[in-house]
């Protein structure tokens, strides 16, 4: 593309870079790189619980590998790569060229960069974090060396970087819109990055004061969980809960929108009962509330608030069911193309099925005091994650790659990928249902002989083998389109019904040479079922303004990750104070600059534009 | 509780699914062998729950098979446009009103045993009936201390309980948080640091017997390098057999006749018995009490917990402790034994038995 | 409209935080994060009201508070948030000079408030309510330090755009910022309400 001042190199463009296209091609990088650091540590843990008293990775190590694994994958790996999806997909979809904040876009991806990075140095600076991704405080007080400190601290500073992009991605919504694309004609997958935005916006403030009282405690002598002076370790709980179940739900969602998608455009036919589709993601937006602590069923709340809280959560099952039933019925009387995004979707259908109804059983409160924090959880827990949340990213980057980079992945190699990942997926996880009612607790790192924990910890640890195979052929594939793929055209699938596959593959910089007017649901469908080419533009071709690239955001980031190891190091090292503090004035010299120097973004001028739209028709 | 499940309708899905989950794990771990009233209510919670999830499932496996069966693009067929279908407003009220009614079936019972399970009243009466057993069960770094108040007498890692009664738990833990759950006899509850949990189990006599006479314990709350590691065991008795273990063990004290035990014992009060009490009835607060009592040492079912009871394992245990459980609080307390030491030391604990 | 035009007190808009898109983003945009403002507080008041009798042998509240001072700390904030409604008042008629006067006297006033708020902290750090004592000091300090944070990062805000804008005057670029900083400093005051009712009036009462 020839625009203005296009001869900096590739490293310093996505350094600087505050197009939403290119954020998302950062978080699916930094994800994905995070999500093979988690599986390896999934791979570990499978190894060493393969057999009775084994001892490949025994004690406080195990717990460092088991609380890496957790942490990762949650908050390193699916949120930022539900964050690539979102930005690479929603701001085209409404129609706009950018997201409301272009310079937050970039300052929410640094952030959440360094705390992950922040976050896993914890393996070379003297251990990782042992208390579970849960940290609950009485076992994380008490744990020796700095690992929850880097726990603590990794986890501010990118759910900053997660809240930034939640209040992005709402205004972004709200305000960015084009002509005609009302609330009830954004797509799904809109929709529900809408709710999620909201969610985060409500579920991480929790989160931030439970850590900055655990950091308090932890290095500057607070006694907010300590009981000997006054304090209470159940307050992290709440705290931790109230972020924590929405935090299931932010994540899940955009799984759904996801899906909404694929099974619209390969069934070619529009999504079935769109408007209680609607109504029931908000709905679950509102009840992933008002459910935290049947997480607490067994901390002694007392039978009145587990009753309360038990009927609460079977609540959310209604509006999920209707979201199951929905799906089928997009379905029904379709074409259905089976496609890798497609095998994704179809086979998300029972797997998180199978989740569902085991939550419904966990939320029978006097019966989860046996389900809960035995192996039926942790079955639970990875198939409404892995049945739903992995399924969808996985599905998404197949069915949005081609958007994304311009090349559509290898069909064969996807399909192969599916079908390891699914066999692999059930094989791990079913029989883990079975461990836990055998009484087989979580989280421990060996087991003895003759408690008949064996076959199924072994079969298990098979399954795990075909994930990681999976993954391998996921990455062959990704090596080879990169090579030598085929190049996809706008509408890569042939039966895109949103606005993202009537603009280029991968779209121009900004987006859309004219601002799109929507004329209903699936618009870009609309357009083709009249017979037209492209869309109804409802603006004249004109200059188009875009923001400035810039590295403060790189830079505020840095800032805090440099603060984080000085407050980190303050007690044993005598450079520990200064070094935080001079991380801070980095961070705040930053934002001060960003302040003062005005930034009024540049224009794309029209003939620029138009020589830009025939290379893309020539 | 077993009367509505007898008319529920599903009640041949019911048989059949309890014939099958009966063949998983062991009687003397598994919850799907209840052995006791609380046991029991939870395992038929589960039934009826995992019936009507099992129902959900096939009626979606069934819909969802036809429709990817019937509805796949049939070659020639790649051009084909189906018609665009907004809803159905009676569909979308039939999976809406069904899941409800189906989830009020499981929230009655569900929200009436969480009430049943919750029931301490007899335990906190002012003046409480001598007749019940009340223990105060205090969860460490690794091993579990059962005080009864009521006797005076404490014991650790082999709880002794009486059968066909409820037993009522005072649960708290005394260094990071902790959960008590023995699976076969019922759910768990969490030993917190901040206040004092209470929950009533049942242990059934025949399924006692059917286990073997003892049930299997465990920590089910992450609390460091060796919560894998922190198991303790369940001996239910006979009613009048467990008042004369009570009897018993009121009045036990070491009686040491072998020689080499008589060393070792030397070596246990100078080393040892600053953490360690080997009678029953220790009046030290609980703070001071920082590792398992061993008045019945000898009477064990396991070592530390986990490795088998016998004089080779002690020896191991003795002489690295964490080799056998890391992150322990014992290793490195006592110095550096020499083997004639240890050999002395097992010896006499060995010989610390109640009956 | 366009953010850099030059504009006169009759082409000025009614309200030109929100004549432009990138305004109204911002307008959009700071609500909601004062949104999430307020959740994060909410935390710290349930928390400081879980805490607020656990003082492990350490001085109580009632012990502890000066209401003159604190009334005193509390009319200085509320009158600020007074003047910044006066300053936002001149700038939306375009008179840049009485808005920045105004602003001048928000700033002075809030960091008369601060002043307060070191003196009074230091005073009870004097009486051993040190952050380490109990979880009573703990929440004490963590809530109304996080507070005491948020005024010193709106002075330093509001003085970084009076200063910016000093020679240039008003445009729809600095207009919403003007606008979302005195929202920010509204918040802060509303907070300190609660902060005022729930730590102070409710620690007399006890």
């Amino acid at each position: 593309m020839s625009t203005v001042a296009r001869k900096k190199s590739l490293i310093w463009d996505y350094l600087t870079t505050v197009d939403h296209k290119k954020i998302a091609i950062l978080y699916l990088i930094a994800g994905g790189f995070f999500f093979l650091v988690g599986g390896l540590e999934a791979l570990f843990i499978r190894i060493q619980l393969a057999k009775p008293n084994n001892d490949f990775l025994v004690g406080g190590l195990y717990n460092q590998v088991l609380t890496m694994h957790g942490t990762t994958m949650i908050f390193l790996a699916a949120m930022p790569l539900v964050f690539a999806m979102m930005n690479a997909v929603v701001p085209i979809q409404i129609g706009a060229r950018d997201v409301a904040f272009p310079f937050l876009n970039a300052l929410g991806f640094w952030l959440f960069f360094f705390g992950g990075v922040f976050l896993n140095l914890s393996w070379f600076l003297g251990g990782a974090p042992d208390a579970g991704w849960t940290s609950y405080a009485s076992l994380s007080l008490e744990s020796p060396g700095h690992g929850i400190d880097f726990y603590v601290l990794g986890l501010q500073i990118s759910g900053f970087g997660t809240l930034i992009g939640g209040i992005n991605f709402l205004v972004t919504i709200i305000n960015m819109r084009a002509p005609g694309m009302t609330y009830m004609r954004m797509p799904m997958f809109t929709w529900a990055t809408f709710v999620t935005s909201a969610l985060i916006l409500f579920a991480f403030p929790p989160l931030t004061v439970g850590l900055i009282f655990m950091m308090m405690d932890r290095l500057f002598g607070g006694n907010f969980y300590n009981p000997a002076g006054g304090g209470n370790t159940i307050i992290w709980e709440h705290l931790f809960w109230i972020f924590g179940h929405p935090e299931v739900y932010i994540l899940v969602l955009p799984a759904f929108g996801i899906f909404s998608e694929i099974f619209a455009t390969f069934s070619k036919k529009r999504l079935f009962g769109y408007s209680s589709m609607v109504f029931a993601t908000v709905l679950i937006g509102f009840l992933g509330f008002m459910v935290w602590a049947h997480h607490m069923f067994t901390v002694g709340m007392g039978p009145i608030a587990n009753a309360i809280f038990a009927v609460a959560t079977m609540a959310i099952a209604v509006p999920t069911g209707i979201k199951i039933f929905n799906w089928l019925f997009t379905m029904w009387g379709g074409n259905i193309r089976f496609t890798t995004p497609m095998l994704y979707a179809v086979a998300f259908i029972p797997s998180f099925v199978m989740g569902g109804v085991t939550g419904v059983m966990n939320a029978a409160a006097a019966a989860d005091y046996q389900y809960h924090d035995s192996y039926f959880v942790v079955a639970h827990f990875h198939y409404v994650i892995v049945g739903g949340v992995v399924f969808a990213l996985l599905a998404g980057a197949h069915y949005w790659w081609p958007k994304m980079f311009g090349k559509m992945l290898n069909e064969t190699l996807g399909k192969i990928t599916f079908w390891l990942f699914f066999t692999g997926f059930h094989l791990t996880f079913f029989i883990q249902h079975f461990l836990g009612l055998m009484g087989m607790p979580r989280r421990v790192f060996t087991y003895l002989p003759g408690q008949g924990f064996e076959t199924g910890n072994l079969i298990s640890t098979v399954g795990a083998f075909f994930m990681a195979a999976a993954t391998i052929v996921l990455l062959v594939n990704v090596v080879i389109t990169t090579a030598k793929g085929q190049k996809a055209e706008a509408d890569a699938w042939g039966d895109g019904r949103t606005l993202e596959w009537a603009v280029a593959s991968p779209p121009p910089e900004y987006n859309f040479a004219q601002t799109p007017l929507v004329r209903g649901l699936d618009a870009f469908w609309i357009e083709k079922m009249e017979g037209k080419k492209g869309l109804t533009p409802a603006e004249p071709l004109g200059d188009i303004h875009m923001p400035n690239s810039s590295i403060l955001p790189f830079v505020i980031s840095l800032g805090l990750f440099i603060a984080a190891f000085g407050f980190m190091y303050r007690t044993e090292h005598s450079w520990g104070l200064a070094v935080g503090i001079i991380g801070l004035l980095i961070t705040l010299g930053s934002m001060f600059l960003r302040s003062v120097i005005d930034d009024h973004g540049f224009h794309i001028h029209k003939e620029e534009v138009l020589e830009a739209e025939k290379g893309v028709k020539a | 509780m077993k009367k509505w499940l007898l008319n529920w309708r599903l009640f041949s899905l019911f048989s059949v699914m309890a014939l099958l989950l009966a063949g998983c794990g062991k009687p003397f771990l598994s919850t799907l062998q209840p052995a006791g009233e609380v046991a029991d209510m939870q395992y038929s919670l589960m039934l009826l729950s995992t019936a009507i999830m099992v129902l959900v499932i096939i009626v979606v496996t069934i819909i969802f098979v036809y429709v990817v069966v019937r509805f796949r693009q049939r070659k020639g067929e790649e051009k084909k446009i189906p018609k665009q279908v907004e809803g159905s407003h009676k569909l979308e009220i039939i999976w809406t009103v069904i899941p409800i009614l189906l989830l009020i079936i499981l929230a009655v019972p569900t929200v009436s045993a969480t009430f049943k399970l919750a029931d301490v009243k007899p335990m906190n009466k002012e003046k409480r009936n001598k007749d019940i057993v009340v223990v105060n069960v205090r969860a460490n770094l690794y091993w579990w201390e059962f005080e009864y108040p009521d006797y005076g007498i404490i014991t650790s890692q082999d709880l002794v309980v009486p059968t066909n009664e409820r037993v009522y738990f005072n649960l708290k833990a005394s260094d990071v948080k902790h959960s008590f759950w023995i699976p076969a006899v019922g759910g768990k509850m969490d030993t917190n640091v901040d206040n004092k949990n209470q929950f009533w189990l049942e242990f059934d006599q025949k399924a006692t017997d059917k286990a073997g006479g003892i049930f299997y314990g465990k920590c089910a709350e992450l609390c460091g390098p060796s919560h894998a590691l922190m198991d303790f065991k369940v001996k239910p008795l006979p009613r009048e057999e467990f008042d004369q273990w009570v009897e018993k063990m009121k009045n036990a004290k070491p009686v040491v006749t072998d020689s080499v035990a008589k060393e070792g014992e030397a070596i246990f009060n100078k080393s040892c018995i600053g953490c360690h009490a080997v009678s029953p009835v220790d009046k030290r607060p609980e703070q001071a009490r920082t590792a398992p009592n061993l008045a019945n040492f000898g009477d064990r079912t396991r070592i530390a917990g986990i490795l088998e009871h016998n004089e080779e394992n002690l020896k191991k245990w003795l002489k690295d402790p964490n080799s056998v459980k890391p992150g322990n609080k014992m290793a490195g307390t006592y110095g550096n034994l020499t083997d004639a030491q240890i050999n002395a030391l097992t010896k006499y604990l060995m010989s610390l038995k109640v009956e | 409209m366009h953010v850099e035009e030059k504009l006169t007190a009759e082409t000025f808009p009614a309200s030109p935080e929100k004549a432009t898109l990138e305004g109204k983003n911002k307008f959009l945009g700071f609500w909601l994060f004062l949104g999430g403002e307020t959740v994060l507080f909410a935390s710290l008041f349930a928390t400081y009201l879980a805490l607020r009798d656990k003082t492990a042998g350490g001085p109580s509240a009632e012990e502890l508070f000066r209401m003159p001072l604190v009334f005193v700390a509390t009319m200085l904030l509320l009158t600020s948030s007074l003047t910044s409604v006066y300053a936002i008042y001149h700038m939306k008629n375009f008179d840049f000079k009485k808005m920045q006067l105004w602003f001048g006297v928000t700033v002075l006033l809030g960091a008369g408030f601060l002043g307060l708020e070191i003196f009074e902290f230091n005073e009870y750090v004097r009486e051993g309510h040190v952050f380490t004592k109990s979880a009573f000091a703990s929440s004490f300090y963590t809530l109304v330090g996080t507070h005491g944070a948020h005024v010193a990062f709106g002075l330093l805000w509001i003085v970084t755009l009076m200063i910016r804008n000093a020679k240039r005057g008003l445009n729809l670029y600095n207009a919403p910022k003007f606008y979302v900083a005195s929202l920010y400093w509204h918040f802060i005051d509303v907070v300190w309400v609660f902060i005022f009712t729930v730590v102070y009036l409710m620690g007399m009462v006890g």
